[in-house]
């Protein structure tokens, strides 16, 4: 599948904000995380940027963006469409917690509420975009039951370096969310290198065997319908170098998980202010390595359409 | 709404043979020809004479080589929407641009909805939609259902271009949902397929595989080839001679 920039943007960046939004709803709501201006209007400020940049380099890939109010209409049948309205909604609840929490330094009551339902709309949010790709028959890398746990495991990595960062930053770091950004990181790492495990050894069904009803021994493409790159091959046909595909893991590996997990480790040993550095750093690292991983999730990926041109 | 009907009335679709498709094309110049100027119109053309060329099209023809222990041969292979029962294209359109009708199953797109996501070609296995970059809509295969129930045409033009094209009636279209039409019986005598049924999309068109290799045929062995071999004698020094 072609990586279109705009899409692994898109859910690289409100995978990391929704991750953010839910642990600030949840520890603010819950008095863990305590109730401060400035940590508030940049954390939950960053949050819902990261989730409104996403939102509008998603629409970046359209044809037709001035169209795009019509998506919310199908939710019946469409994770696309029950994507569009999740994450509308739950900038209701993300709103009214900024309100609270943040402008009005209130905990307890509605703000707790608000910062509850703001961390299910965030996770909601994920989910959908996760079976956006886990409902897609045609590419078996991501019609799986790795994509969906990657979606929110990833959310949950990303949001928990950055809440990390946020509050070694404002001097207000906390031990038990260091740890948790610290497993989190360790479990994307692990499911990560899982999926590809399971992708690696893949029994597709779908041969040019069955993609052309022509039953027994080997269909061998002779002759494309047109002698240029179509829409099909341009989207669909996308194909990455196995030796570039090995190098691109060991480098999403390295920014994503390995690095982060040594600078977090770091924080541990550093005082205040200097430990702040090494968990800034973490996030931005694993940012970058996110959009790695996340290109390598489409670059990776094999449509069945491939089949027909013999790739 | 791009939930799907629980029935549709009638399964119109196509029965493509492919024992006797010789790759022609003039499926894919006639279907371009009609529906550049039909429901789906245009069929933009990207740089047309240049080096580059790109377009939308709604039938491909492939031409495939396929070895089995009884030898190869050629197949030539037309490529369109097979208007599935179970079009998940349909269900994961998030605006209602794509819909299949309930009254003859045609999956269609509404142009004027369509925000050009792209994601209704991803759940296509088939490679059936082509997104008009000019548009910025997908594009599809209409079954031409500007032609079919078209009063102005002469009732046997009343089928879809592809179909009215071919030379070698390779191509058959009726409704595969009554067990006594044409198409079915010839499905049920030719043993017609399902593309991809492993996938579930239960496509209505199906496709008739070539029939058996013969043995009845003639033998005719080709005469063995000339010696490259530089022959000595007479016949060599001819042979020399001639090639200087």
């Amino acid at each position: 599948m072609h990586p279109a920039f705009s899409v692994v943007f898109f859910t690289t960046a409100t995978g990391a904000g929704y991750g953010l939004l839910a642990l600030f709803g949840v520890l603010g709501g819950l008095q863990i995380v305590p109730a401060d201006f400035w940590l508030g209007f940049v954390g939950l400020g960053l949050a819902l940027g990261l989730i409104a940049a996403g939102l509008l380099s998603s629409t970046g890939h359209l044809g037709r963006p001035e169209r795009a109010w019509r998506a919310f209409s199908q939710w019946r049948s469409s994770w696309l469409s029950r994507e569009g309205v999740a994450s509308v909604i739950t900038f209701i609840p993300a709103g009214l917690f900024g309100l609270g929490w943040v402008l009005l330094g209130r905990t307890g009551g509605w703000v707790t509420i608000a910062g509850l339902l703001a961390a299910i709309g965030a996770i909601v949010t994920v989910c959908t975009t996760g079976m956006i790709y886990a409902s897609l028959k045609p590419i078996a890398q991501w019609h799986s039951r790795y994509t969906l746990p990657a979606y929110l495991i990833f959310a949950a990595t990303t949001g928990s370096v950055l809440l990390n960062a946020l509050l070694q930053s404002f001097g207000v770091g906390s031990v038990a969310v260091l740890v948790l950004s610290l497993l989190a990181t360790l479990a994307g790492w692990g499911w990560k290198r899982a999926t590809w495990r399971h992708n690696d050894r893949l029994e597709i069904a779908t041969t040019a065997n069955t993609a052309t009803g022509l039953a027994g021994g080997t269909v061998r493409s002779l002759e494309w319908p047109h002698t240029e790159e179509n829409y099909l091959l341009k989207e669909m046909g996308f194909r990455i170098a196995r030796k570039h595909s090995a190098k691109l893991r060991m480098l999403a590996q390295a920014l994503a998980f390995a690095l982060p997990v040594l600078l977090l480790a770091a924080t541990f040993a550093l005082p205040w202010p200097v430990a702040a550095i090494p968990s800034v750093l973490a996030a931005i690292v694993q940012f970058a390595g996110m959009l790695v991983e996340r290109w390598l999730f489409f670059a990776e990926a094999k449509h069945t359409v491939a089949l027909y041109y013999g790739r | 709404m791009t939930c799907l009907p629980a029935h549709t009335d009638k399964k119109l679709g196509l029965v493509i043979d492919l024992d006797t498709c010789v790759g022609c094309q003039a499926c894919v110049t006639a279907c371009k020809e009609w529906n550049t100027g039909g429901h789906m119109a245009p069929l933009t053309d990207i740089d047309p004479y240049g080096g580059h060329v790109d377009g939308v099209w709604f039938n491909r023809v492939h031409s495939y080589e396929h070895t089995t222990e009884m030898g190869g041969r050629t197949v030539n292979f037309p490529r369109s929407c097979l208007h599935c029962e179970t079009p998940a294209c349909v269900t994961v359109c998030p605006t209602g641009a794509s819909y299949k009708r309930a009254s003859d199953g045609i999956v269609l797109i509404d142009a004027d909805k369509c925000i050009g996501c792209k994601l209704c070609s991803w759940a296509c296995p088939y490679g059936a939609r082509e997104f008009d970059t000019d548009v910025g809509v997908m594009k599809k295969c209409t079954l031409c259902v500007d032609r079919i129930y078209n009063d102005n045409l002469a009732e046997e033009d009343r089928v879809p271009a592809c179909v009215a094209a071919c030379p070698t009636s390779a191509r058959h279209f009726g409704d595969l949902g009554d067990p006594r039409s044409a198409v079915s019986q010839l499905v049920a005598e030719r043993g017609g397929v399902d593309l991809m049924p492993e996938l579930g999309y239960r496509p209505t068109n199906k496709y008739l595989p070539p029939r058996a290799h013969t043995q009845r045929a003639a033998s005719v062995p080709a005469k063995p080839l000339e010696p490259v071999r530089a022959e000595g004698g007479l016949l060599g020094w001819v042979d020399r001679m001639l090639s200087n």
